[in-house]
């Protein structure tokens, strides 16, 4: 038997472009992110075939979705040092820090029952509330699946299951995944508030 | 906890009974259930596609049989209409595009020197997914509920207006258990790809199926979101009164049919590209060469997998678009054939060169070729808008697809499964009944589909379930019918083969082709844990390099692990441990099949689904202290 090489030195786990969760997460981003850019172009083609555009309905009331963007741009820089903590393997800035992230989480989803109403438009009016109303469904899934994420994550870390460099990486990850659900949630936001001001 | 164990303490012989132990499953209905290995999942995703070929088979028998004779009362306008639209539904999204998927789940980590996928429990989930996909559509044709929309369940038939009952409803929820299994697998697949190949495989030496098979998962993460997306607004308009495409209410009609061809044009390509993958696997061995212009065949790949993005619209050219936009589609739709074209060059190429055998495997290669040629033509022919006013929605339509998919990928499969039988079941196939089956299938084939352009220009449209006998399309319409029944035959040949072959005692060799690829290194059929030693490659095919390949060493023996390796060079950065089977995945797919398939009857479903659906994930994630969690 002909050895070229021995991996046994190799570390056996692995943050960021090393680890297999973590390019599965950005695989997943990006098939969602064709997602919200198919969705948004649905909106802007019926906007385009429109007469006027808020179809039929008043203009979107911009402050729910405003105070939602300032929650999610406020919860970034706990995100960026979870992924330090990770990284460290810090195992209490992790959980309190999980914390934390839950409740940066559950905060906008609160709002986002009100935003709901404060589009003005009900998904049944016509094209134009069908469609706001899907984009916005579609953001509100995705914060509702990473806050569930980021609950049980945070149950587990109180475990004795938490020291262990694996869960670091689920850790890691999950801070990798709230980056697109705070990113995307600002293009739709512009769409769904800005451009019909604009138009 | 013991003292981990690597490799390196042990004898050869000892590792690989360890490692046999680590990877095998139990043989029980458990285990049935809990299977994360990558081979027996490809195998059953392979055959269950097979048998929804059979089941869009005898559909199109039946339509078949109808359309015969003129004035023929075999079936009715109704069945008719369900018939095509099961037959159409069922090939593209339960047999062509996942079969062509997942012969990468079965071959991809062989190819690439690799003991499993990135994400078998994923995998175990797509699969069920699935099935239940699948089986949901059928069920819903035998009880009278099948869609009867077409392939592609046009609104406004579709619709809430006029496509009444639950028929569009269980149209649409396929969609999306299918298109969420196969994005699945298309992760899986760019993942395993990107990270998991053996020390050595650089990205020049990525074995050409391989790469058909990830530039594929590319396409498919960006274009199935698309039927997703517009399948999901179907049911919400049928469901819950939204608007999307009720032009009254300011939606659009349109906006189905770019949505769809967005994904549907594409999709074309998920079929053919890994297709060509095959037959760049078949073509090395069986010329006995190196490939002609492999970089050629990688650039083209991308090429082709780049320009199907802006097709989409070919579809849609006489729903009267802008005069400047059809120019534009029309240019692109003809640059496509040229990827196509380097690509068949550089196989001609070898083949030229090589030393050929003539066996099985590369006669339907041939096939492939002479009948996808065909197809390209009248693919540049309708490409045009002039000519596709014309013949849009009659048989020369139908036969052009079929020349394309048929000939472009149901051959390259039968080249495939000949060629690859021995590596999935440890036995080889009868070459004799092989050589019939390729004939039968040529002849049958083309007696059924070439009757069909001239059919198409005479007139006849697709999707009608007779015609008068004044029309005097019969005797061209029963030439095609007998020609269906050859080529069904030919499919009944390949049965007998198949089980006459299994029920010999296997023992076909490692590598009974004497090809370069690494699939043919382990045992025919190979262990649970595929390489006792993680290979070491230096060239495109490293079977033909050395008698033995280097190996790497340094993995517990004790636990499941792999190699995990550079984007680009594939040199090794770190050792990850992969999941024991597991129950969840089955489970999982199961609540969330429940869900969807109430879906179709209230939106409650998805509220009241969230608990078991969250209930399974916490059980899939939370660890249960295997030797695989340490870390
Ligand atoms: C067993 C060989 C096959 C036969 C005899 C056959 C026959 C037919 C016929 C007669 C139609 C036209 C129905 C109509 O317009 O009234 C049809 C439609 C179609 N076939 Fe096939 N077919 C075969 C295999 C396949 C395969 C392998 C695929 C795909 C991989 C395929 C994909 C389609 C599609 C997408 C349609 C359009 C359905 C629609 O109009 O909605 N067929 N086929
Ligand atoms: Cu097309």
């Amino acid at each position: 038997m002909k050895v070229e090489r021995d991996v046994s030195a190799l570390p056996r786990h692995g943050f960021g472009t090393h680890s297999l969760t973590w390019w599965g997460t950005l695989g997943f981003m990006a098939l969602e992110g064709s997602g919200f850019v198919l969705a948004a172009g649905a909106y802007l083609y019926l906007m385009t075939l429109a007469q006027k555009w808020p179809l039929n309905a008043p203009q979107p009331d911009v402050w729910p979705g405003t105070v939602v963007a300032i929650m999610l741009l406020a919860s970034l820089p706990l995100n960026m040092l979870m992924s330090r903590w990770a990284k460290q393997e810090d195992l209490v800035k992790v959980r309190w820090g999980l914390v934390g992230m839950s409740l940066f989480g559950i905060a906008p989803l609160i709002v986002r029952c009100f935003e709901f109403s404060a589009v003005n438009v009900r998904w049944d009016d016509n094209g134009y509330g069908s469609v706001v109303w899907f984009l916005l469904g579609l953001h509100t899934t995705h914060i509702f699946a990473d806050v569930a994420e980021t609950l049980v994550l945070t149950a587990l870390m109180f475990t004795r299951h938490g020291q262990n460099g694996r869960r670091f990486g689920d850790v890691h990850d999950n801070a990798f995944y709230w980056y697109f659900v705070v990113l995307t949630w600002l293009p739709i936001y512009a769409l769904l508030y800005w451009v019909p001001r604009a138009a | 906890m013991s003292a981990p164990l690597l490799d390196t303490d042990l004898a050869p012989a000892e590792v690989s009974a360890r490692l046999e132990a680590v990877w095998s499953e139990p043989k029980t209905l458990w285990g049935w259930f809990a299977t994360v290995d990558h081979k027996k999942i490809g195998r059953r995703y392979v055959v269950t596609a097979l048998i929804f070929l059979l089941l869009g088979g005898l559909a199109a028998l039946v339509m078949r049989a109808q359309l015969g004779t003129p004035d023929n009362h075999l079936v009715g306008p109704d069945v008719y209409n369900q018939l095509f639209t099961m037959h159409g539904s069922t090939m593209m999204f339960l047999f062509a595009v996942p079969v062509m998927e997942t012969l990468g789940v079965y071959l991809v980590p062989l190819m690439i020197g690799t003991r499993t996928v990135a994400f078998p429990r994923l995998n175990a989930f797509s699969y069920w997914v699935y099935l239940f996909g699948g089986a949901m559509l059928w069920i819903a044709f035998f009880v009278n509920s099948g869609p009867d929309a077409g392939w592609f369940s046009y609104v406004p038939l579709a619709g809430p207006q006029y496509g009444i009952g639950k028929r569009s409803d269980i149209w649409a929820q396929m969609i999306t258990y299918t298109e969420l299994s196969g994005l699945a697998v298309a992760v899986n697949t760019i993942v395993t790809v990107f990270k998991m190949r053996c020390p050595g495989m650089s990205i020049d030496r990525i074995p050409l199926f391989v790469w058909a098979q990830l530039v594929t998962a590319f396409m498919i993460v960006f274009a199935m979101p698309a039927v997703m997306v517009s399948s999901t607004m179907l049911i919400c308009d049928r469901l819950v009164g939204t608007h999307f495409f009720n032009w009254a209410e300011g939606g659009d009609v349109l906006l189905w049919q770019h949505l769809f061809w967005f994904f549907g044009h594409p999709e074309v390509y998920f079929i053919f590209l890994p297709a060509t993958g095959i037959v760049s696997a078949i073509i090395v061995p069986f010329a006995r060469r190196k490939m002609f212009g492999y970089s050629v065949l990688v650039l083209a790949l991308f090429a082709t997998g780049f320009l199907a993005f802006g097709l989409w619209v070919h579809h849609m050219f006489v729903t009267g678009l802008p005069r400047l936009g059809e120019s534009f589609f029309t240019a692109s739709s003809m640059a496509v054939a040229v990827p196509s074209g380097m690509q068949i060059f550089c196989w001609i190429a070898t083949l030229w060169d090589g030393r050929l055998r003539f066996a099985t495997p590369l006669l339907f290669v041939f096939g492939f070729i002479f009948n996808f040629v065909a197809g390209g033509l009248t693919g540049v022919m309708v490409a045009s808008v002039p000519i596709d006013t014309q013949v849009h929605d009659t048989y020369f339509v139908v036969a052009h697809f079929h020349y394309v998919l048929v000939g472009g990928a149901v051959f390259p499969l039968l080249g495939g499964i000949y060629y690859w039988f021995p590596k999935f079941y440890g036995r080889m196939l009868d070459e004799r009944m092989g050589k019939w089956n390729f004939w039968l299938a040529m002849v049958g084939f083309n007696l059924a589909f070439f009757p069909m352009h001239i059919l198409g220009l005479m007139g006849m449209p697709r999707r009608i379930y007779t015609y008068p006998a004044e029309m005097g399309w019969g005797g061209m319409n029963l030439a095609s019918t007998i020609g269906a029944f050859l080529f069904a035959a030919s499919f009944a040949l390949l049965a007998v083969n198949i089980v006459r072959a299994l029920r010999r005692a296997p023992g076909a060799p490692a590598n009974p082709w004497d090809a370069g690829s690494l699939e043919w290194a382990p045992a025919s059929p190979p262990p649970p844990h595929n390489f006792t030693f993680t290979p070491v490659v230096a060239s495109r095919e490293p079977l033909w390099d050395t008698p033995e390949l280097p190996v790497t060493t340094g993995l517990h023996a004790d636990r499941r692990e792999t190699v995990i390796t550079s984007l680009v060079e594939a040199e090794p950065q770190m050792c990850e441990s992969s999941p024991p089977p597991s129950i969840w995945p089955f489970v999982a797919a199961l609540v969330i099949s429940v869900t969807l398939l109430g879906s179709i009857f209230t939106p409650w479903a998805l509220v009241w689904g969230l608990v078991p659906v969250g209930i399974t994930l916490i059980g899939w994630f939370w660890p249960k202290g295997a030797k695989e969690e340490e870390s």
